[in-house]
């Protein structure tokens, strides 16, 4: 499997990566900015997602919502995410509508403040909490994704503080915040943009610099507050959540090398080994044998800065302490930190971690998103092509190591969520 | 500064991947779709074997059946067969849906000839052991336990209950329920793959990196001689439990949101007015620019988002709108919503509103079968409501010849405001007065403990 991959700077500073593939007449338009909840400043939680939605209100030339009405009505499907480290926004359309996606992306990333008002903002933040009481606040274990990351990194980090942001801090986002966050991170020299599918490459050279050619480049960002930690937590942190849950969860994190470094591979190969599918060491002993968990699963964040995180997740059959729950994983852990894995095993991950990899690779949105990933996070968009071979590079050898330098108990932060206690008297 | 709004070039040529049929010598049906993009290869088996012909006390049974699959075969127990997939980069997922069972997986080609041997001794030869069972059964009461305090699964399961009569399969989860899950044993699953499964009721789909030669050899050498004569699937009743409307409270104490459903019995897949039911749909609460959504969350910001679809079965499935809104504001979302079932039956959507929903689902087929399993799905879903073999040809077409009169008279005679069916999972303290002032009916509430057996 060989994805193709071309890619130039504008003169502004736009980075672009062009994948050019005629087996569909599909096109996909993906911009990853690098800004996400970590440029956020104090007291602003959740605003780098916030603003994801006002980039959905209309622009210079754009009205309200006609973003999604005019990609919809092209035939089109689009959407945005923001995570940590990164924003992205992205469409997938017929490939005779290359130009109305490019002119949209475009048309917001060079002129969006004239179309920002109070009452559209107003309107996107009560949809913003609404969309946090419905994925954390009204969601069994909903607040994992905001305390694990505030468990494994010290409180003046800036992967620390929650992505979806607190109730307070949404509430006070402001318009002027709006333009302040547009000027200093959606610039050209701050992005971005790929496009892979049916199109034909001169062609598509010429609409992107007709499109976004004359935006200007950006006055200049404030430096990211240190992402460096040191590579172990240094400790067994514990965290105990009372929840409205029927039965304990365990999610047991540690830091591990960052997407993209050589250790990071045999980290996933790790991974799919302890957590990975039906024939994982962990299925296999708490869910097969012992019968103590329901589900279990180990993955890891895919940070690129700082510290990625290692995460085993195990839920309770009903009848399991969290003690047993806790001591069966925490076994299965430390076996594998310390007598390592097999040549076999590594084969198995391997075969399934290749399967999956080329099976991402089919969508032309998400084959976009990849080559933006690895432009943005490890600064060289062919990395597409090279991943596969960095997975069969790692060695049992390679997973032992890892295993003994990341999963030891000096590098732990676990959290368990326990179901809620009924205090005395009430039933 | 921006150059103006641009005009589309000339649209590409488009046709869904081109399928080759044939029947085995013991009469298992294959469908095979060559796609020689990636190295790539997807099997799908469907059997005739779905939920909706579990019996009255069994409920759960099919879909028991179809994950015990996957937990061992005759020659090799659930972690030999395990270590076999996964050695050859894959898994293989099994689970029944209302109308069939499946079997899935998707492989590199070089490993397709191993792969299909696995599945196809999953599907003739499974080895369904006690321990197997009852862990699949305690892993669905667990699901269950759970369910009681995760909101959405919760609105759906008991939005099923309300909306169709006891009698009704439909009534109850395709998985089933606590009292019907802990009756069922490897005696019962045993005789539903006896009774169920064989090549009669089995169609096996090949998408991808392979030749239809390459696949006929592996089908007649792994499944040629399946030839066991089973039944076929009964119909199911989908009657309505009440004619009139009705509000129901389900108790979820401090809820910061209710999740709502509102919704009646819909119509069987195989409706001659499905395509313009799928486009009045789509403009009343199927796409993100429908008027549901955009007036719950974008004009009202009540939620997150709000949708509405109809979930087609071969009888008929529900149409349910579903969304999570700030408790406050549960008696008035309910309230726009209503207004907007009314709308959209009372007069004609404008020429606009048609030609955006008819050029959404026309113009985005093609993105929806970019991937070997999705191109699968599609054959599935064609083979099991008998789908004509021109149905991906015609699609579009289809689409855009539906009218602004089609669509208020699939409105019209598709959706009725007189046997709504309003469910509420929220808190029953603050929102049950309030939705009573809707005059519906009184709000029935209910707890989300409650097991919810008819008795």
């Amino acid at each position: 499997m060989q994805i193709p991959v071309d890619s130039f700077h504008l003169a502004n500073g736009l980075f672009v990566a062009l994948s050019e593939d005629h087996s569909a007449p599909v096109v996909a338009v993906n911009l990853w900015y690098r800004v996400g909840s970590a440029n956020e400043r104090e007291g602003r939680t959740g605003f780098a997602h916030l603003f994801e939605h006002m980039l959905f209100q209309g622009s210079e030339h754009v009205g309200a919502n006609e973003h999604f009405e005019l990609v919809q009505r092209a035939g089109g499907t689009l959407n945005g995410s923001t995570w940590l480290e990164r924003t992205n926004y992205f469409e997938t359309v017929p490939s005779h509508h290359l130009e109305l996606a490019l002119w949209l992306e475009a048309d917001r990333m060079g002129a969006l403040l004239p179309a920002m008002t109070q009452e559209k903002l107003d309107t996107q933040r009560d949809v913003v909490m609404n969309e946090r009481r419905w994925s954390v606040d009204n969601q069994p274990y909903g607040t994992w994704w905001e305390r694990l990351p505030a468990l494994c990194f010290p409180p003046t980090h800036p992967f620390h503080h929650s992505l979806i942001g607190s109730m307070d801090d949404l509430a006070a986002a402001t318009l002027g915040d709006v333009a302040e966050f547009f000027r200093m991170y959606y610039t050209p020299d701050n992005a971005v943009l790929t496009i892979a599918g049916d199109f034909d490459t001169a062609t598509a050279r010429a609409l992107v610099e007709s499109h976004f050619g004359a935006i200007p480049r950006g006055a200049g960002r404030p430096p990211l507050r240190s992402m460096e930690v040191p590579r172990t937590i240094g400790e067994w942190k514990r965290a105990v959540i009372d929840d409205d849950v029927m039965v304990p969860r365990l999610f047991l994190a540690f830091r591990s090398p960052v997407l993209g470094a050589s250790d990071y591979y045999a980290g996933c190969v790790c991974a799919a080994i302890l957590g990975q599918r039906r024939g994982s060491r962990l299925y296999r002993a708490l869910v097969r044998d012992r019968e103590v968990a329901s589900d279990v699963s180990a993955f890891t964040w895919d940070l690129a800065k700082g510290a990625d995180l290692f995460v085993v997740d195990a839920t309770a059959r009903p009848g399991t302490s969290a003690a047993v729950l806790e001591a069966a994983v925490v076994a299965e852990v430390d076996r594998l930190h310390q007598d390592g894995v097999t040549a076999d095993e590594v084969e198995r991950a391997l075969a399934l971690l290749e399967t999956d990899y080329v099976s991402s690779m089919q969508a032309a949105g998400d084959r976009a998103d990849a080559i933006s990933k690895f432009a943005t996070l490890l600064g060289d968009p062919s990395a597409v092509n090279e991943q596969l071979e960095r997975y069969r590079a790692v060695t049992a050898a390679a997973v032992n190591a890892f295993a003994r330098t990341v999963l030891g108990d000096d590098n732990r932060a676990s959290l368990m969520y326990v179901p809620r206690t009924v205090p005395e008297g009430q039933t | 500064m921006n150059a103006p709004r641009p005009m589309p070039g000339m649209p590409g040529p488009y046709e869904f991947p081109h399928a080759t049929r044939f029947t085995l010598s013991g009469g298992l049906r294959v469908i095979v779709a060559p796609i020689h993009r990636l190295p790539l290869v997807s099997v799908l088996a469907i059997v005739d074997a779905g939920a909706a012909g579990d019996v009255s006390g069994h409920e759960g049974l099919a879909a028991l059946t179809a994950a015990a699959l996957a937990e061992g075969t005759e020659e090799r127990d659930g972690p030999a067969l395990t270590e076999a997939c996964e050695r050859l980069g894959t898994s293989v997922e099994s689970g029944a849906d209302w109308d069939d069972a499946s079997v899935r997986l998707t492989v590199t080609p070089a490993r397709f000839d191993d792969a299909f041997a696995l599945l196809a001794e999953m599907l003739r030869a499974p080895r369904f052991s006690v321990e197997d069972v009852e862990r699949l059964k305690a892993e669905r009461l667990a699901e269950l336990l759970q369910q009681q305090v995760e909101p959405r699964g919760l609105a759906d399961e008991r939005f099923a209950r309300v909306v169709y009569s006891g009698s009704s399969r439909y009534a109850r989860a395709a998985g089933g329920s606590p009292a019907s899950v802990r009756v069922l044993n490897t005696a019962l699953v045993r005789a539903w793959h006896t009774a169920r499964y064989g090549a009669a009721t089995t169609t096996v789909i090949v998408t991808g990196d392979v030749t239809p030669e390459r696949v006929y050899e592996a089908a007649e050498r792994h499944l040629g001689t399946w030839c066991r004569q089973v039944q076929t699937m009964s119909s199911v009743s989908a009657t309505a439990r009440t004619p009139t409307c009705a509000v129901h409270v389900v108790g979820k104490a401090d809820a910061p949101q209710s999740e709502l459903r509102v919704g009646h019995v819909g119509i069987p897949r195989g409706h001659p007015d499905y395509f313009a039911v799928v486009v009045m749909n789509a403009i009343l609460g199927g796409l993100f620019t429908s008027r549901i959504n955009l007036n719950l969350r974008e004009v009202h910001a009540y939620t997150y988002g709000a949708h509405s679809a109809f979930d087609w079965r071969r009888a008929a499935g529900p149409f349910v709108i579903g969304t999570a809104v700030k408790s406050e504001v549960t008696d008035a979302a309910v309230r726009e919503i209503l207004l907007e079932i009314t709308r959209i039956r009372d007069a004609e959507v404008s020429a606009d509103e048609l030609d955006l929903a008819t050029k959404y689902l026309a113009g985005v087929f093609p993105i929806r079968y970019e991937t070997t399993g999705a191109v699968a799905s599609a054959l599935a879903v064609a083979a099991i409501y008998g789908l004509p073999d021109d149905y991906f040809s015609t699609y579009r077409a289809r689409i855009s010849s539906v009218t602004c009169d089609d669509v208020l008279v699939a409105a019209r005679a598709h959706l009725h405001p007189g046997a709504l069916q309003v469910l509420a999972v929220g808190n029953a303290m603050t929102i049950a007065e309030p939705l009573a002032a809707l005059h519906l009916g009184t709000p029935v509430v209910t707890d989300a403990t409650e097991d919810g057996e008819d008795s």
